[in-house]
């Protein structure tokens, strides 16, 4: 991330960038003290696809699966939160399908050559949807002041900073204590959220009445919110971009059941599934339909990441012969073909495909029962019974633990489904009632961000079903996620996550399952929706609707 | 005439009778012609019926055999029934039989408990308690057999009450039986055949409401029921519509099997009612 980018890494199509009539901010600065990293959008690439010419107009009608608790991001982290508010809010950078940094609120960033300090240079004529100036104030107390006492995720991020400041109106400089290699990916718009000061600061944030009509810098306002039917976003006039956005507003539709939601792509009142909104085996169906796209892309940055935590802390799977076992005995491919219509990729190990530094020497726990039976007689087995807690997320999910569970019979697991409901499944994790539970997470780009808090023994404390929740503790593990977060420059930490990688190999703290795979389904003729690594999230600002 | 020419004189129950045996048939033989777990995915999935040798009813989304399922599937189903039936009617008899012998505040007592359960619809309850419980076979068995006990209670207690003046019953008393005595070994016997034909039909009505718990995803996730088996193919109903369709018959034929014999037993058990029906 603090190199240059080599020239063929912007020859590849990041999205389809290329739309974008101007393209913002293309100072690019190598060597010396301070390299700025910018992104060169993709110059020959935009050639390519802008002959066509992006047409003003239009409201695009979406679904939002489920309905989101809040619209204040940044207050709230869960999915449709983010999905919807994404295009309210900005953060400061946003991110390549490739995970590479480009300008958002700041139009461009210096990094000093030891990692520690980070300079951003803001947009100058950025207004809040209220109509006043956005500012490096506003940036401080964001990250500073609402992020540190609202967002666990920005804590954790804010736990490596010294000092926020802004030492003029346009430029704010974050200090770290030490290097930290993936400080740059934690700028996107659900991370650290730009949040107006004005309304915000000596109040209670929660309580406070601007939540039921959020304030942001995107490229939509907030129009109106009839609860379990439809939330209303339309075009922000006075937006940074000149031109941009091109829709003349957003309507979420809210539509609970799973079959009426193909229904309402299939006649018509929606043109935009966005990923999660259909069931995976309606995914073919919709997909040939007349004037249909998919695209895979527009979720590189949450990667999501489905796993089986199996708890190290009693019974057999305290056993590392056992959780080999289980490895060797789930039949994966089949989960992703038959289950996951195929979408999606069966991961090698801990760190995911889209993950840096990942390790593509490790040897793979492909299908192989005879291996499990061999593995659970070694180390005495003794057909002690366990549990399975499935993902209450719906259909798919459900079948799937039926599968794994059928998979873990086979090779002689004794094996009992317990049926829970979301609040059943949040609650036994955090308190660690169970043996095998299915689960999955967001790898957020980068290790330090998405995965070593899955298996650092520093973060097993109950109460949280998103932390070590499996219960492993391993020293040297400890010791090499926690010098690899700190270690400068990205070789150093690429030898680091390698090693860490092989440990993780052999011990299986937990099962991984899949790198699961979540299409968006659209109209063909909107143009440039997912254009960056969070997709539809943000995706709006670029789109357009051909006639 | 004997009770079996009776019954066998209502061509319905008989035909009913001929079902039930089929459908006890599939569940007891269901491990030996499918020896394998009925979870195990054996072939390609969505293949429909007869498609290939060996799967006469095809496979489903995860090629899973559906002639298995449906066989084990009988199992769980009739097991459910009978099982729930009989728990209910534990708790309905005596509580009756208590309310409609004793009369007074007993009969107050017990009926307002008993249409406190009786206000609140079956269905609701019965998923709420599931839900509550988790759901498991245990606990869905509980959950019927609470919310199908109060029409057993009611039924009981109304023959209790017509039956305990008779002079039968006085005469019991005047050589000196206890109430407990007079109860199982007096008037019980004289209430059992409604409460036969009333138990025939709440096996049937169990096995609808373990199907329709199934069917919301409250079902046993470690049973293979036909509930289950619908409510997992509701969502694929497009591309496959006979994985909902052959559960959903063998559920029709059975409950419709249980109601038809629950008339010929009626007929069977009160031929004076029957002759005027006819």
């Amino acid at each position: 991330m603090n190199e240059p980018l080599p020239p063929s890494r912007s020859e590849l199509p990041c999205g389809n960038e290329t739309a974008l009539p101007t393209a913002p901010g293309l100072r690019k600065l190598f060597g010396g003290l301070g390299l700025t990293i910018l992104t060169a959008l993709p110059i020959s690439a935009l050639a390519e696809e802008t002959q066509e010419q992006p047409r003003r107009g239009g409201v695009i009608d979406t679904i939002i699966q489920p309905e989101p608790p809040g619209l204040v991001l940044g207050m709230i982290q869960n999915a449709p939160t983010r999905t919807v508010a994404g295009n309210i809010y900005e953060g400061l950078l946003r991110y390549t399908t490739d995970l590479e940094p480009i300008p958002q609120l700041a139009e461009s960033w210096d990094v000093s050559e030891d990692g520690k300090v980070y300079t951003f240079h803001l947009r100058e004529n950025v207004l809040w949807h209220d109509g006043e100036p956005f500012t490096a104030a506003d940036a401080v107390f964001s990250a500073d002041v609402f992020h540190r006492e609202l967002n666990p995720s920005a804590r954790a991020v804010l736990e490596h900073v010294e000092s926020i400041e802004a030492p003029d109106d346009h430029t704010v400089v974050f200090t770290l204590k030490q290097p930290f290699g993936p400080f740059l990916l934690s700028f996107e718009a659900g991370t650290f959220t730009m949040v107006p000061k004005h309304i915000y600061e000596g109040t209670d944030f929660r309580n406070n009445d601007a939540n039921n009509h959020p304030i942001g810098t995107g490229p939509f306002k907030f129009d109106s919110w009839d609860r379990g039917t439809v939330i209303k976003l339309t075009r922000n006039e006075d937006y940074y971009e000149e031109d941009l956005p091109y829709l003349d507003g957003v309507n979420w539709h809210i539509i609970p059941d799973g079959a009426s939601r193909a229904v309402a792509y299939e006649n018509g009142t929606v043109d935009v599934l966005p990923y999660g909104t259909v069931e995976n085996f309606d995914v073919p169906r919709l997909s040939e339909l007349d004037n249909t796209c998919s695209t895979e892309q527009g979720h590189e940055y949450f990667s999501p990441f489905a796993m089986l935590w199996m708890n190290n802390r009693h019974g057999p799977m305290t056993d590392k012969r056992f959780r080999q076992a289980v490895m060797y005995a789930m039949d994966r491919e089949f989960a992703r073909d038959v289950l996951w219509n195929g979408m999606g990729q069966v991961p090698l190990g801990a760190f995911g495909s889209n993950a840096r530094f990942q390790n593509e020497d490790l040897t793979p726990y492909d299908y192989d029962p005879d291996r499990a039976r061999e593995l659970l007689d070694e180390m005495g087995y003794d057909g002690t019974e366990v549990t399975l807690l499935p993902v209450p997320y719906g259909e798919t999910w459900t079948r799937w633990a039926e599968a794994v569970q059928q998979n873990l019979k086979e090779v002689g697991i004794n094996v009992r489904t317990v049926a829970t409901d979301v609040g059943g499944w949040n609650q036994r994790l955090a308190e660690r009632d169970y043996d095998l539970a299915f689960t999955y997470l967001y790898q957020y780009g980068d290790p330090a961000l998405g995965i070593s808090r899955s298996y650092l023994s520093t973060n097993t404390a109950a109460g949280s079903p998103w932390n070590n929740v499996e219960g492993y503790a391993n020293p040297k593990v400890d010791e090499l996620f926690n010098a690899a977060a700190t270690a400068h420059p990205d070789s150093e930490r690429e030898a680091l996550y390698h090693e860490v990688q092989e440990i993780l190999q052999e011990d299986v703290p937990l099962g991984w399952l899949l790198e699961l795979g979540f299409p968006t389904i659209y109209r063909c003729n909107v143009k440039n929706l997912v254009n960056s690594a969070v997709g539809v999230n943000e995706g709006f600002r670029d789109a357009w609707i051909d006639e | 005439m004997s009770f079996f020419a009776r019954f066998a004189r209502n061509r319905g129950a008989l035909f009913g009778l001929i079902i039930l045996w089929v459908i006890i048939g599939m569940a007891i033989l269901a491990p030996i012609v499918f020896p394998e777990s009925p979870w195990r995915m054996v072939q390609r999935p969505f293949l429909p019926p007869f498609a290939v040798d060996g799967m006469w009813l095809g496979t489903d989304t995860m090629g899973r055999n559906v002639a298995a399922g449906l066989m084990h599937g009988a199992w769980v189903s009739l097991l459910i029934g009978l099982i729930s039936t009989s728990v209910a009617l534990l708790i309905g008899v005596p509580l009756g039989a208590i309310a409609g012998y004793y009369g007074g505040w007993l009969d107050d007592a017990l009926m307002r408990f008993t249409e406190f359960f009786q206000t609140i619809p079956n269905f609701a309850l019965a998923i709420v308690l599931v839900a509550v419980m988790q759901p498991s076979v245990t606990s869905i068995v509980l959950a019927i057999a609470l919310v199908s006990w109060p029409p057993v209670a009611r039924l009981v207690r109304a023959e209790f009450m017509s039956l305990r003046h008779r002079e039968y019953v006085e005469a019991a008393r005047l050589i000196g039986q206890t109430n407990t005595q007079i109860i199982l070994r007096q008037i019980l016997p004289n209430t059992l055949s409604p409460i036969i034909v009333l138990a025939s039909l709440m096996v049937a009505t169990a096995i609808l409401l373990e199907s329709s718990l199934s069917f919301l995803g409250l079902g046993d996730p470690n049973a293979m029921s036909w509930g289950y088996m619908i409510g997992a193919a509701r969502t694929v109903i497009r591309q496959a519509w006979w994985l909902s369709f052959i559960p959903g018959v063998a559920i029709l034929l059975t409950v419709l099997a249980l109601n038809l014999v629950g008339e010929g037993l009626d007929d069977a058990l009160n031929p004076k009612l029957a002759r005027e029906r006819h």
